[in-house]
């Protein structure tokens, strides 16, 4: 294991040192790439800090929030904006690994990653967030194209991800019992008229939206009967789901509704609450 | 080499470290701080938490270089002398340990968790632990220590 540790002191001082590099990686709060180089699967020659390049706040816009990429797990999970205006975020960033993962790993990191287990992108493909990189804004849609495989370019650098504040949001996961990666992880936004339901976990290309769930949720929102019951009939097919050591797809096709249903009943009942 | 320069167990320390060095690598063979155990290669066990500017981290991910700058502490560091932290204490007097390995990072983890203020009942306390794995004591006694030191550093009442 070696390679050079460079801090970068701004996102231009880090492109310009990850274009002099050979092979270079962008270290975020190394929660996966650190580990990933432990167990010799991944061997950069330098390794780019992002600490210090004013990355890690949260921006209020009106009807957006806005996340630096720096931004660590925990801090988006207390904060107290994100956890009124966009509680599914907050929901998810407060499962994400376990406490010592949560204050060091970020959203960008987790992001630009793509983890086919990771919970983010879940989120912003149901969110229809933006990210922002250091050459462009693109669309969660066109974003995330494969298992660990994004539109980002090499030497492209996310900055910071726009949320349209969403009050009914939720997400909910069935975690591996050993890692706590998402085995299925569903992330519910609705908003005035249309429900967006996204899954991460189980699809075999990676994060993907539900158009069944999505179907029966917005016929049951034209009735006003969203509930978990909406998504009884609900059938989904195996194809395109993975099957590896914690779920075959079967199981993860039988997850993927039950994790819509109980994140259903979660903005019911808040809706409920607030009613 | 890289020079670095941080605090350890409230001492200022200058010391030259090579970019690739994990930070546990560093305080165990650099600084002889062995408390700090390593007891996995995924970052899930937890064995070496330490108290990184006052927030319990995993030193097996972290590069030193990382922590330049910044406020450690270890296990070695948290008692007062001959006396044992309120935590430390708790550990011994519930027997929240067996084997002992994973106890330095269970007991950083438990002062950060009970720092900020988290909730004492056993569930909110296994949640909070997660991140620390024990493969003796079936974590019953550690809940206790937890609760039993959370009252000893002050932060309840006793019932």
């Amino acid at each position: 294991m070696t390679f050079s540790y460079h801090k970068a002191t701004s996102t231009n001082d880090a492109i310009s040192q990850f274009e002099q590099a050979d092979d270079p990686k962008f270290l975020a709060g190394g929660m996966t790439l650190l580990p990933t180089i432990r167990q010799r699967l991944a061997a950069p020659d330098q390794l780019i800090d992002l600490s210090d390049c004013g990355l890690s706040f949260v921006r209020d816009e009106g009807e957006y929030i806005v996340i630096g990429a720096m931004t660590s797990h925990q801090f988006v999970a207390d904060h107290p904006l994100i956890q009124t205006s966009l509680p599914g975020v907050a929901m998810l960033a407060a499962h994400i690994g376990d406490r010592q993962v949560r204050v060091r790993g970020t959203i960008g990191g987790s992001v630009a990653n793509n983890d086919p287990a990771a919970c983010y992108p879940a989120a912003l493909l149901a969110l229809d967030a933006r990210i922002t990189t250091t050459k462009r804004t693109i669309t969660a849609t066109d974003y995330f194209v494969d298992l660990f495989e994004t539109a980002l370019e090499d030497g492209e650098l996310i900055t910071e991800i726009t949320f349209p504040k969403t009050v009914s949001s939720a997400y909910v996961k069935a975690p591996s019992p050993a890692s706590r990666y998402a085995m299925v992880g569903v992330f519910i936004a609705k908003t005035e008229g249309a429900v967006r339901v996204a899954v991460t976990g189980a699809g075999d290309q990676g994060v993907f939206r539900c158009a069944e769930a999505e179907a029966l949720l917005n016929q049951a929102l034209l009735n006003d009967l969203f509930s978990p019951n909406s998504l009884d009939d609900m059938t989904l097919s195996e194809e395109g789901m993975m099957s590896d050591i914690h779920a075959s797809s079967a199981f993860r096709v039988h997850l993927i509704k039950s994790m819509t249903k109980k994140a259903v009943s979660v903005i019911a009942d808040t809706a409920d609450i607030k009613g | 080499m890289p020079k670095l320069s941080l605090s350890i167990n409230h001492q200022p320390i200058e010391d030259e470290v090579d970019d690739a060095t994990l930070l546990v690598t560093f305080l165990r063979e650099g600084r002889g701080l062995t408390g700090t155990h390593i007891g996995c290669d995924t970052s899930q066990c937890g064995a070496c938490v330490v108290m990184m500017d006052g927030v319990s981290v995993k030193s097996c991910t972290l590069l030193a270089r990382q922590a330049d700058g910044k406020k450690i502490t270890t296990i070695e560091g948290i008692a007062d002398g001959e006396d044992l932290h309120p935590m430390q204490q708790a550990f011994r007097q519930a027997h929240g340990l067996q084997c002992g390995y994973c106890t330095p990072g269970m007991v950083i983890s438990a002062i950060d968790y009970v720092e900020k203020g988290g909730a004492l009942d056993d569930a909110s306390i296994r949640a909070g632990l997660e991140g620390n794995i024990c493969r003796c004591t079936g974590y019953h006694n550690i809940i206790k220590a937890v609760q039993q030191g959370a009252v000893l550093m002050g932060k309840v009442v006793p019932q």
